[in-house]
C-alpha cells in the first residue's frame, strides 16, 4: 500500500510537471511565431500571395541552417519558422522528459519506450535531410 | 490577394477550426485543410504542412490542461505513439511522391468517415476484467478522476489497438491531420478505454505523432511560415477556447452540425480531386 501510494504521488508530480512544459513550450513557440508574423506583416502586407502551385525549390526555410541564417538577419518569416521548430521540438522534449521521469521511477521499460520514440524522430530527421 | 487580407481570412478560419476540433475531439486538420484549398486555393502540399504544424499546437495545448488533471494516460500514450510515429513517418514519405489530386481525394474520403463517426452513438465499453497478458506486461490499466471518484478501467486487445494505431499514424503523415477518429476508434472500440480517457489519451499523443511528420514536411519545404503562421496562431486560439468550454457544453447537437459541414467539404475535395485526374 505504502508504494503504491508513494508512486501514485510520484504519476501525479510527473503529469504536474508534463503539462507545465507542454504549455510552456506553446507559449514560448507561439510568441515568437507572433513576434515574427507582426514583423513579417509589417515588411509585406501589400505584397500578393501565390499558393497555388507547390514549389519547394522557392521554400527558403526549409533546413534548421537556413532558419538560424533568416533569424540572424532579422527576417519575419524566418522568425516565425523558428518559432514553428520550437513548436515541433516541445512534444519532442516532452518525451525527453518522460524518458527522465521514468528513470526516476524505475520503470525501465517506459525509459526503453521513451528512447524508442526519440530514434523513430531521429530517424526521420535524417530522412528530411536527405531529401 | 495581399498577404494582410489573406492572413486575416486563415487566422479567422483557423480560429472556427480549433474551437471545433477541440469541441468535438477530432482536430482542427480536417477544416483547415478544405478551408486552404477550396476556398483561398492553395495547393494541398502548403496546407498539409501547415495544418500538421496546427495539430502540434492543438495537441500540446489541451493536453497541457488535460494532463494536469490527471485523465490522460501516459503510459498507454507513449507505448501507441511507437505505432503512431513509425506510421506518421511512413505516410510523410509517402505524401511526398503522391500527386495532390490523389491526396485530395483520399482526404475527402478520410473527412466522411470522420463525420460518420461522429455521428455514431458511442457505446461505453469500459470493463474492469483485467485479463489482456499484453495491458498487464507495459502497466497500461489506470483510472481516471471523475466527479471526484477514482474510476478503474483494464485494457484489452493492444495488438489489435496498437495496429490500429499504426494505421491512424500513417494517415496522419499523409494527410496532415491529427485522426482522432481512427485514434477513438483504437482506443474506445478496441482497446475498450473511457472516453474521457480515450479522447485525452489520443490528444496528447497527437503532437508527438505530428512532429515526426511535420520534420519530414519542413525540409521538404512543405512548411510555409505566411500559412503556417495565421494556422497555427488561430488554431491554437480556437483550441485553447474549446478545452474551456468542453467541459460544460453539451456537444451533441455541435456534432451533428460539424458532420454536416465536414461531410459538404468532402465532397467538395473529392470533386476537385477526380476533376484534376
Amino acid at each position: 500500500m505504502d508504494t503504491a501510494k508513494k508512486e501514485n504521488l510520484n504519476d501525479k508530480d510527473i503529469q504536474v510537471i508534463l503539462g507545465t512544459l507542454l504549455r510552456a513550450g506553446v507559449i514560448i513557440s507561439m510568441s515568437i511565431v507572433l513576434i515574427g508574423g507582426a514583423i513579417f506583416l509589417i515588411h509585406n502586407k501589400g505584397a500578393i500571395t501565390d499558393y497555388k502551385v507547390f514549389k519547394p525549390e522557392l521554400s527558403k526555410f526549409s533546413s534548421i541552417l537556413g532558419i538560424f541564417k533568416g533569424v540572424a538577419s532579422f527576417q519575419g518569416d524566418a522568425i516565425v519558422q523558428f518559432g514553428i521548430l520550437m513548436l515541433i521540438f516541445t512534444p519532442i522534449a516532452r518525451i525527453v522528459f518522460a524518458i527522465f521521469s521514468f528513470l526516476i521511477e524505475r520503470d525501465y521499460l517506459y525509459v526503453l519506450i521513451g528512447f524508442i520514440i526519440l530514434a523513430i524522430i531521429t530517424i526521420s530527421l535524417n530522412g528530411g535531410i536527405a531529401h | 490577394m495581399s498577404v494582410l487580407l489573406f492572413t486575416i481570412i486563415v487566422l479567422l478560419g483557423a480560429f472556427l477550426a480549433g474551437l471545433l476540433g477541440s469541441l468535438t475531439g477530432l482536430g482542427g486538420g480536417v477544416i483547415i485543410i478544405p478551408l486552404l484549398t477550396l476556398a483561398l486555393g492553395v495547393d494541398i502540399h502548403y496546407a498539409i504542412g501547415a495544418s500538421i504544424v496546427s495539430v502540434i499546437a492543438t495537441s500540446s495545448g489541451s493536453a497541457a490542461a488535460y494532463v494536469k488533471e490527471g485523465i490522460t494516460n501516459i503510459r498507454i500514450g507513449m507505448f501507441l505513439e511507437i505505432a503512431t510515429t513509425i506510421g506518421a513517418i511512413c505516410g510523410a514519405i509517402v505524401a511526398v511522391y503522391l500527386n495532390a489530386n490523389y491526396i485530395a481525394i483520399l482526404f475527402g474520403c478520410i473527412l466522411i468517415f470522420s463525420a460518420i463517426m461522429t455521428l455514431k452513438k458511442k457505446v461505453d465499453h469500459t470493463t474492469l476484467e483485467d485479463t489482456d497478458k499484453w495491458a498487464r506486461f507495459f502497466r497500461l490499466n489506470g483510472s481516471y478522476p471523475d466527479k471526484g471518484v477514482d474510476r478503474s478501467y483494464a485494457v484489452k486487445h493492444v495488438p489489435g489497438g496498437f495496429l490500429m494505431m499504426l494505421f491512424a499514424g500513417t494517415l496522419s503523415g499523409l494527410l496532415g491531420i491529427g485522426s482522432g477518429a481512427l485514434k477513438v476508434i483504437a482506443m474506445d472500440n478496441i482497446m475498450r478505454l473511457p472516453f474521457k480517457v480515450s479522447t485525452t489519451t489520443s490528444n496528447f499523443m497527437m503532437g508527438v505523432t505530428a512532429a515526426a511528420s511535420a520534420v519530414v514536411y519542413l525540409h521538404r519545404g512543405q512548411i510555409d511560415p505566411g500559412i503556417a503562421m495565421p494556422v497555427c496562431i488561430g488554431v491554437l486560439t480556437g483550441a485553447t477556447v474549446g478545452s474551456k468550454v468542453l467541459v460544460k457544453a453539451k456537444t451533441d447537437k455541435l456534432k451533428i452540425v460539424f458532420a454536416v459541414v465536414v461531410a459538404f467539404l468532402a465532397l467538395q475535395m473529392i470533386y476537385k480531386g477526380i476533376s484534376g485526374l
